[in-house]
């Protein structure tokens, strides 16, 4: 049986365009730093560091994670770099709560990061491959003909995914931290956008983000100290599968539905939307929300999009499960830390300590992320109580 | 110098990286047959599921995939996506259709080009044949197919996208 551990520290940057001003360095460490201010901490206190980013190739800077040990304190210290593609923030807290959680370390901090600026992530991943045409036209152009899938088999109405577009980015517009600052937003402004990979639409897509997330994990003694409320981890699971073979369901992919049915089990929580407050769940494109509803099983089959539409996702409409409170993947995207903002915000909520974006009295909440082929999934749950 | 100048806070430094690709049994095998102009598959043995193009092994069953199956170059839409974005060092002009195409008598869909089509009318079950290269110009790369372009045969109902054998609507 694992120990207990807790969330006690919680850093970010503010999500840009373009941050200029620091190097890739100096990012993972200002996210690094005020986690360690949060949880009332100083370098000494950390026993080991955990690291995670996308593709090396976003940024062309191979294995970064060596010479970043100097700005993560980590000299003399144990390091560890996770990768998991899009949903590496996720499995990287993962790890390190396992450290805790086995008792190998007390205090361990996590971090994730991109810094998309330095290159260009849709080059990145659009290498061509000897056995196929290279037609690979980034992230966008693997999803679109999924999300087409979907809309044939759901029959949902066209504007579902226009619907999750205004919806987080007036969630995003309450968190300051986010990239996209849009509280003026409305539905015909995201239809009238640019038809980018159709059916997506360009106010559908995530931007491209520069950022680092960070957070500090403790065992239950220590936690216990904490000046803040700890965010206490009640289940955690990470399941993969092969992006091609004959017959995979690519549009509510089995190792999504095994991940959540384990984390699900772990915290004790046998109906999602009832049993949770609030979820942040990794959609960098917009129809991606009713498509995880589904798959995380907060509504039956080819009826997620109901939920959205009846507004049981939004903070605005006073829906009773908000998604990505803070503007999730499409507010923010620093792709290798996008998994760990989710997690980092379901941490944020329980913890009482979301600003604008709280859900009122948020007790329980999932965070998700996912990668590659939507074949990575990690997720944990948070609560304000230890069971 | 009195000018001020604008301080430099980053450069470009492009970064080409060039892989020299062993193919390995099943690609060298498929690529050799495109080379002639000839799609093939390869079937596993445990769920009777060909692939194409083929990496070897099955990945739902984990087994070797060794028996090779010549393929039509008539296929099917399983979905696409209309792009208005180029591709990185492609020449290709936007609009472009990316299709998920499946062959028949193979049962999982790869990535091309779809032309000669009214972008619009584009959907999912249509019916599309490769357009190759001429024969002087075949390499070993699935660019020997120019594209594919809409044929006029019946649509392939969803239930059977993925399930068409190599006879086509002929069989």
């Amino acid at each position: 049986m694992a120990n207990l551990a807790a969330v006690v520290g919680i850093g970010q940057t503010k999500y840009t365009t373009k941050r200029g001003d620091v190097s890739i360095a100096g990012l993972v460490r200002e996210a690094a730093v005020n986690a360690l201010q949060d949880a009332g901490l100083v370098w000494d206190d950390i026993d080991a560091v955990i690291i995670g980013k996308a593709p090396d190739m976003f940024e062309g800077v191979i294995m970064p994670e060596s010479y970043l040990t100097d700005a993560l304190g980590c000299n003399g210290k144990p390091m560890m770099r996770v990768h998991t593609a899009g949903s590496v923030g996720g499995s990287t807290a993962l790890v390190a709560a396992s450290h805790v959680q086995s008792g190998t370390f007390k205090r361990v901090l996590t971090v994730a990061f991109e810094k998309q600026s330095e290159s260009n992530a849709m080059w990145a991943l659009s290498t061509p491959q000897p056995f196929s045409v290279h037609l690979n036209a980034g992230a966008g152009g693997y999803f679109a003909p999924i999300i087409r899938e979907y809309m044939r088999r759901s029959q949902a109405p066209y504007d579902v995914g226009i619907k999750v577009a205004v919806k987080d980015r007036l969630h995003g517009a309450r968190n300051p931290l986010a990239h996209l600052q849009k509280p003026d937003i409305t539905m015909q402004e995201v239809e009238d956008s640019f038809m980018l990979w159709d059916p997506l639409r360009f106010l559908e897509a995530c931007p491209s983000s520069d950022g680092a997330c960070a957070m500090v994990i403790a065992s239950e003694d220590l936690a216990a100290q904490s000046p803040k409320p700890p965010a206490w981890i009640r289940g955690v699971a990470m399941r993969s599968e092969p992006t091609m073979y004959a017959g995979r369901e690519e549009v509510n992919p089995q190792a999504g539905r095994d991940c959540a049915a384990d984390v699900y089990q772990q915290a004790g929580i046998t109906d999602p939307r009832k049993d949770l407050d609030c979820a942040e769940v990794y959609v960098p494109f917009s129809w991606y929300e009713p498509m995880w509803l589904e798959n995380l099983g907060f509504a039956a089959e080819g009826e997620g999009w109901k939920l959205t539409m009846e507004g049981a996702t939004s903070l605005d409409e006073g829906g009773d499960i908000p998604w990505n409170p803070s503007g999730g993947v499409l507010c923010s995207n620093p792709i290798g830390a996008s998994g760990m903002i989710r997690f980092a915000e379901a941490a944020r909520q329980v913890r009482g300590d979301a600003g604008d974006h709280q859900v009122e009295g948020a007790k329980l909440a999932l965070g998700h992320a996912y990668g590659g082929g939507a074949q990575f999934f990690s997720m944990w749950v948070v609560g304000s109580e230890k069971s | 110098m009195s000018q001020e100048r604008e301080m430099i806070t980053g450069i470009d430094v492009p970064i080409y990286l060039q892989y020299k690709f062993t193919a390995g049994t099943a690609p060298a095998r498929f690529l050799s047959q495109v080379k002639k102009g000839v799609l093939t598959g390869q079937r596993c043995p445990g769920c009777g599921n060909v692939y194409c193009p083929p990496r070897g092994s099955c990945a739902a069953c984990g087994l070797p995939t060794e028996e090779e199956v010549v393929l039509s170059d008539k296929a099917t839409v399983q979905s696409f996506t209309i792009v208005a974005i180029p591709i990185p060092n492609n020449p290709i002009q936007p609009p472009y259709i990316i299709a998920n195409l499946v062959p028949d008598g193979s049962n999982l869909s790869f990535i091309h080009l779809m032309s000669e089509c009214v972008n619009e009318e584009v959907h999912i079950g249509q019916r599309v044949q490769a357009l190759w290269k001429s024969e002087e110009e075949w390499d070993y790369a699935m660019d020997n197919i120019r594209y594919f372009k809409p044929i006029d045969e019946a649509d392939v109902p969803v239930e059977r996208i993925g399930h068409m054998p190599v006879t086509g609507w002929e069989d």
